[in-house]
């Protein structure tokens, strides 16, 4: 029973990190970004395309089945996406930005995203699945009756890093704390001489890292579809809503809470309704506790 | 006569550029001087402030800060310029710690931060042990403490602040008088609107007095005090606040 803990583990530092995102859209620009399953998705295939361009592979380190290449695949990978991102922002949500459009237009907006980034990836790498390898690295037991495969200590790893890196900039660096300032008070922010505009920029890019990131973990751990970051999209708001939307902290304890639960689904032979179950322990929870586990009360 | 540090002409203002709340306001603030803006709510007088700190729409005349025209400038930029606001309600960042309140403060002048956070404390001493704590979880006179040294700490030439005694008890409400005293001694210029007119007063050196969008009144502070026509004025009745 304790293997569902291991699966749930990895699955939740994929949610959290694709979800982080949609925290950071959410309290600074004030919207729910359907779209970040299609970032995710982008970013996946922004490291297959660098994957194939290098041409090594995605090598290996010892008993982990990806290597250098592929770390250094996402590394531009995160570069990449963070321009389509940001190109995205200065053609569409800046201007209904400028417009002072409604919340309801920008969460529209973002929906039309995703759906047309979902037609122009399977335009352009057509609909057929992906892999960035095909070896199957073999699963080693950690504890009686607990098997992990090396490749997913090594995605908890690199999200623990993720995680470690991107609380040390929120908390410890200028622009951090003006995030936070302007997700908190954005009329305040600008008076103080925030640049909002340059805070928005910054939320995008590490938004776009953290899901790239994902994306391609997520791409290494199963395979790339145009479809893949869609289907986040709802652990990835479940997680969001579960933590407390206001809280970053949240959003992680989110989605462990949700990755444990899609994992306690399979393991008790639910895997084809784990959709359903964990909405249920969602919504049960949210009915004691409505501002979620760190949120506040507003 | 010292210097104009702030000049604002003909202004017409609002919300809704068809349903202007300022009417063709002007005033200016010389440097050196606690200049008090009254009137009866509605009067406009925060929307005066907003829109000198560019965040209500200025459809006619202009705002000079010395010689330079800041007229429809960009909010985040004012603080640069020199001019720094405290609003009335939500002046901190609630959820941020007091010190890192203050180092949003110094944004644009974060060479000098040390020096600049050394002059706040020095103002409001209290704010050294207050500082890991969350602002959201002072009371309503630190959190104006909190506001004001925010804005001191990008050091401005100009400090405005819309009513600072709001929600404030009248004991706290005179620390905090007595406090702006302490900063305009520093160096400051403060352009203050503030509803407690006879405590207002007493500390400016000159008061404007707005009705419905317009200047009714304007003159030094010791004059404004015993005006009847201020009295009048203020919310349409002789005014408890003015008259000592």
């Amino acid at each position: 029973m304790i293997q569902f803990v291991a699966d749930g583990i990895v699955n939740a530092a994929l949610i959290a990190l694709g979800a982080i995102g949609l925290s950071m859209t959410y309290n600074i620009l004030r919207f729910a970004n359907f779209a970040q399953g299609e970032i995710l998705t982008t970013g996946a295939y922004m490291t297959l395309f660098l994957v194939t361009v290098m041409g090594a592979g995605i090598g290996s380190m010892g008993p982990i089945a990806f290597g250098w290449p592929l770390l250094i695949s996402i590394a531009f990978a995160i570069g990449a996406t963070s321009l389509v991102v940001l190109a995205v922002d200065w053609l569409l949500f800046r201007q209904l930005r400028d417009k002072t459009a409604s919340r309801i237009t920008l969460i529209m907006a973002a929906f039309g995203v995703s759906l047309m980034g979902r037609n122009l990836t399977t335009l352009i790498a057509g609909g057929e699945p992906y892999y960035y390898d095909f070896y199957i690295p073999k699963s080693v037991e950690i504890f009686t009756g607990v098997k992990v495969r090396p490749d997913d200590l090594a995605i908890l790893a690199i999200a623990v890093i993720a995680f470690v890196i991107l609380f040390a900039f929120v908390n410890r660096t200028s622009m951090g704390r003006q995030m936070r300032a302007v997700a908190e008070n954005p009329t305040l922010a600008r008076i103080n001489g925030i640049d909002v505009r340059a805070v928005i920029r910054w939320t995008w890019i590490i938004g776009a890292s953290l899901a790239t990131v994902a994306g391609a973990l997520l791409g290494h751990n199963t395979q790339l579809r145009p479809e893949m970051g869609f289907d986040m999209l709802l652990p990835m708001f479940a997680a969001l809503i579960l933590g407390g939307a206001t809280n970053l902290y949240g959003t992680i304890l989110g989605a462990v809470v949700i990755g444990l639960t899609e994992a306690l689904a399979v393991a008790v032979g639910l895997s084809g309704y784990r959709a359903a179950v964990t909405f249920m322990v969602m919504i049960s929870f949210l009915v004691v506790r409505p501002h979620g586990l760190l949120g506040e009360k507003e | 006569m010292p210097d104009t540090v702030l000049a604002v002409t003909d202004v017409v203002a609002g919300y809704n550029p068809s349903l202007p709340i300022l009417r063709g306001i002007s005033l200016d603030v010389r440097e050196g001087e606690i200049v008090t803006v009254l009137g009866p709510n509605g009067a406009g007088k925060s929307t005066l402030i907003k829109a000198i700190a560019g965040l209500v729409g200025i459809t006619e005349g202009t705002v000079r800060f010395g010689a330079r025209d800041i007229t429809g400038l960009e909010t985040h930029t004012l603080i640069r310029a020199g001019v720094a606001y405290v609003p009335q309600t939500e002046n901190v960042f609630a959820r941020l710690s007091v010190e890192e309140n203050l180092a949003l403060g110094s944004l644009h002048n974060s060479d000098a931060y040390d020096a600049q956070r050394r002059r706040v404390l020095d103002l409001f001493p209290d704010l050294e042990r207050l500082g890991h704590l969350a602002a959201g979880k002072l009371s309503g006179g630190q959190r104006q403490m909190v506001a004001v040294g925010r804005a001191l700490m990008a050091a401005p030439t100009l400090l405005m602040v819309d009513e600072p005694s709001a929600g404030l008890s009248p004991k706290l409400a005179q620390v905090v008088f007595s406090q702006l005293v302490q900063v305009r001694d520093s160096g400051v210029t403060i352009l203050m609107v503030e509803q407690n007119a006879r405590a207002a007063l007493q500390i400016s050196d000159r008061g404007y007095v707005l009705a419905e969008g317009q200047e009714k009144v304007h003159g030094d502070a010791a004059s404004l005090l015993t005006n009847p026509e201020v009295g009048e004025l203020y919310l349409g009745s002789k005014a408890r606040y003015v008259r000592a």
